[in-house]
């Protein structure tokens, strides 16, 4: 029995979650009355439905009496299963998009001659989905579990965790339509408009303060390395959002707002954005997934803790300098390009050494690479980690930009971060969590999983080759003169060169597309309760904690 | 006081804080006291080598 307490303390929390989602309907109901802009109006009626939607969520769960009160000692895990199956959908959705306008970029009919198929309204629903959607749900998901099995504590709130995790759905597709709908603030990766970027402005502090809570209530005295990058993720991303989003909206009815930073500042500010949302969303946030999912699936402890502490605290110090390296040769002062460059540079350093320590984790277990698809994905994530940080380093030094800079070579670049490591890391994070979550005995099928593997990294090596490929033609191409001292190529005999490389990476994207619609069947065959077809094959940590069977020796 | 007074100051202090910061993180993280409590905290935190029993995955909500 709960003491009186808490039950009156639950009946607060609903009844003000109730009003906020009643306030939220009623908002929405302003903008689709008030917002003479026909998009804005659609948005007003998604943020009204959502609040209705959200009001009877509440009343039902209220009633029927199965949520636990808050001082319960169970973990929370209903909001992270709901970002596990999100992720998985948007992944698909993001992938299915991205793979079209590869098509599109060899066959440009295929933009159907329609403004909201057309490929400058495309792109960026494939970049926020797959960076945003994808990777946004596998943090939000894995930092909410890793946080509270590290502190051995619940989230706190009774509400305020489904908040994080629904108001980030309702956030993404607020942003992917509107995309549709031609409303954006035209800054790369931050495409939203500001009344988009007030919501989740709005939902990111709630997440902090839900992840700050559960640290707060830890039982254990040390909080452990994986916690810090994710912590680091969250409060810079909290940083970067509201430094690069201060615009001022035409009116509070219009989606069209101003920036208030003028010319090269403007450009310092987005990629001072641009490239710590590389930094802090797709690498501090994945090296805590990295930190948490590899030593829990190979049972053993990081190779060496002192390094991870040593990783963290270089990598964040040094990532938040090095965007200038996306402006060189630009009006951006040259001191400030060389500094970008520098650190960029630097950042070798901790890149690797947190590399190393993945790696090195599985030293005295090489053989779970053979028998376990799932480690293989992690550890074949940490070697693209690996190369690419590598190769950003490379790119960052002036007179290799001064070729690789707007060529091909910076998009395949990106995807060999992007799906050898944020991706594969989030696949096998995914293909641990699901067994995990729904009490299960393990996957439904781990050859399945082979499956998945082996089309993405062929996928993705398809895809990086053919983007080096074209990208250095382009670079050279570009930068040809003849004896005459006149460029040998006109721009479009460069775009005619890059066809067949175009062809390959769209390949190579279908590829990793049905990979992951291979992983989207095992997990679904999984969440439903299907006895795995290889029990035998799975290693015991595959298994819920509960069911579990004790370590061989 | 000139843009490259200013600028030569603003290198120099910040070269020092980067290496002091570095300096602080490095002791911090090799003081030969700390090496034991970190490995305990990350098993703890880990759960490993405690077997099923000391797992306290728990079941969720």
């Amino acid at each position: 029995m709960a003491a009186p307490g808490v039950e009156e303390r639950a009946a607060f929390a609903d009844a003000m979650a109730l009003l906020g989602a009643l306030i939220g309907a009623g908002i929405g109901l302003a903008l689709l009355l008030g917002s003479r802009d026909s998009g804005m109006a659609f948005h007003g009626l998604l943020f009204m439905l959502a609040g209705l939607l959200a009001a009877a969520f509440i009343l039902q769960r209220s009633f029927d009496g199965n949520e636990p009160p808050e001082a319960s000692n169970d973990y929370m895990d209903g909001p992270i299963r709901v970002a596990t199956i999100a992720a998985v959908i948007w992944g698909i959705a993001g992938f299915i998009v991205g793979d079209v306008i590869a098509w599109q970029l060899a066959f440009p009919a295929l933009n159907l001659d329609l403004p909201w198929t057309s490929f400058g309204r495309l792109r960026p629903l494939h970049t926020s989905a797959v960076i945003f959607a994808f990777g946004g749900n596998v943090l939000i998901a894995t930092s909410l579990y890793v946080v509270q099995r590290t502190c051995h504590a619940r989230l706190p709130g009774r509400w305020a965790p489904w908040f994080v995790v629904w108001g980030y759905q309702l956030f993404i597709a607020i942003a992917g339509t509107g995309y549709l709908l031609g409303i954006t603030q035209s800054k790369e990766y931050a495409e939203p408009e500001w009344y988009a970027d007030l919501w989740l402005t709005i939902v990111w502090v709630v997440y902090l303060l839900v992840f700050l809570g559960t640290l707060a209530k830890r039982k254990e005295p040390h909080i452990y390395v994986a916690n810090w990058f994710f912590l680091a993720f969250i409060v810079t991303i909290a940083m970067l959002h509201l430094v690069n989003n201060a615009t001022i909206p035409v009116s509070l009815t219009n989606p069209k707002s101003y920036i208030v930073y003028s010319g090269v500042q403007d450009a310092m500010t987005q990629w001072w954005y641009g490239h710590n949302a590389v930094g802090f969303f797709l690498t501090a946030g994945f090296l805590g997934i990295m930190y948490y999912f590899i030593p829990k699936r190979v049972e053993r402890p990081v190779y060496s803790y002192r390094l991870s502490i040593v990783h963290f605290w270089t990598l964040i110090f040094l990532y938040i300098w090095a965007g200038p390296h996306h402006l060189h040769y630009t009006a951006l002062p040259d001191w400030a390009q060389t500094l970008g460059m520098t650190f960029s540079i630097m950042l070798w350093m901790p890149s690797w050494g947190g590399m190393i320590n993945g790696l090195m984790t599985l030293s005295g277990a090489w053989d779970k690479l053979r028998t376990d698809p799932v480690v293989r994905l992690l550890v074949v994530s940490v070697a693209f980690y690996g190369m690419s940080t590598f190769e950003g380093p490379v790119m960052s030094i002036k007179s290799v930009n001064s070729l690789s800079h707007y060529t091909d070579w910076t998009i395949g670049h990106v995807h060999s971060g992007a799906l050898g490591w944020v991706a594969m890391v989030s696949f096998g994070a995914i293909y641990c969590l699901v067994p995990w979550l729904w009490g299960r005995r393990g996957l439904y099928s781990m050859r399945l999983v082979e499956w998945h593997f082996w089309t993405a990294t062929i996928g993705i090596l398809l895809y990086i080759t053919a983007m080096w490929v074209s990208g250095i033609t382009q670079g050279l191409m570009w930068r040809a003169y003849d004896k005459l001292g006149f460029l040998q190529y006109s721009f479009i005999e460069t775009v005619e060169a890059m066809k067949p490389y175009y062809m390959i990476r769209a390949v190579g994207g279908l590829l990793f597309l049905i990979g992951a619609l291979i992983m989207a069947y095992n997990v679904w065959r999984t969440v439903r309760g299907d006895e795995p077809v290889d029990a035998a094959d799975q290693p015991r940590i595959a298994a819920a904690p509960e069911l579990r069977l004790a370590p061989a020796e | 006081m000139t843009y490259e007074t200013i600028a030569t100051i603003s290198q120099v202090t910040s070269l020092l804080l980067f290496i002091a910061m570095f300096a602080t993180v490095l002791a911090y993280a090799l003081w030969p006291r700390n090496g034991p409590r970190f490995e305990a905290a990350q098993r703890r935190a880990l759960d490993l080598g405690r077997g099923p029993d000391g797992d306290t995955g728990g079941s969720g909500q």
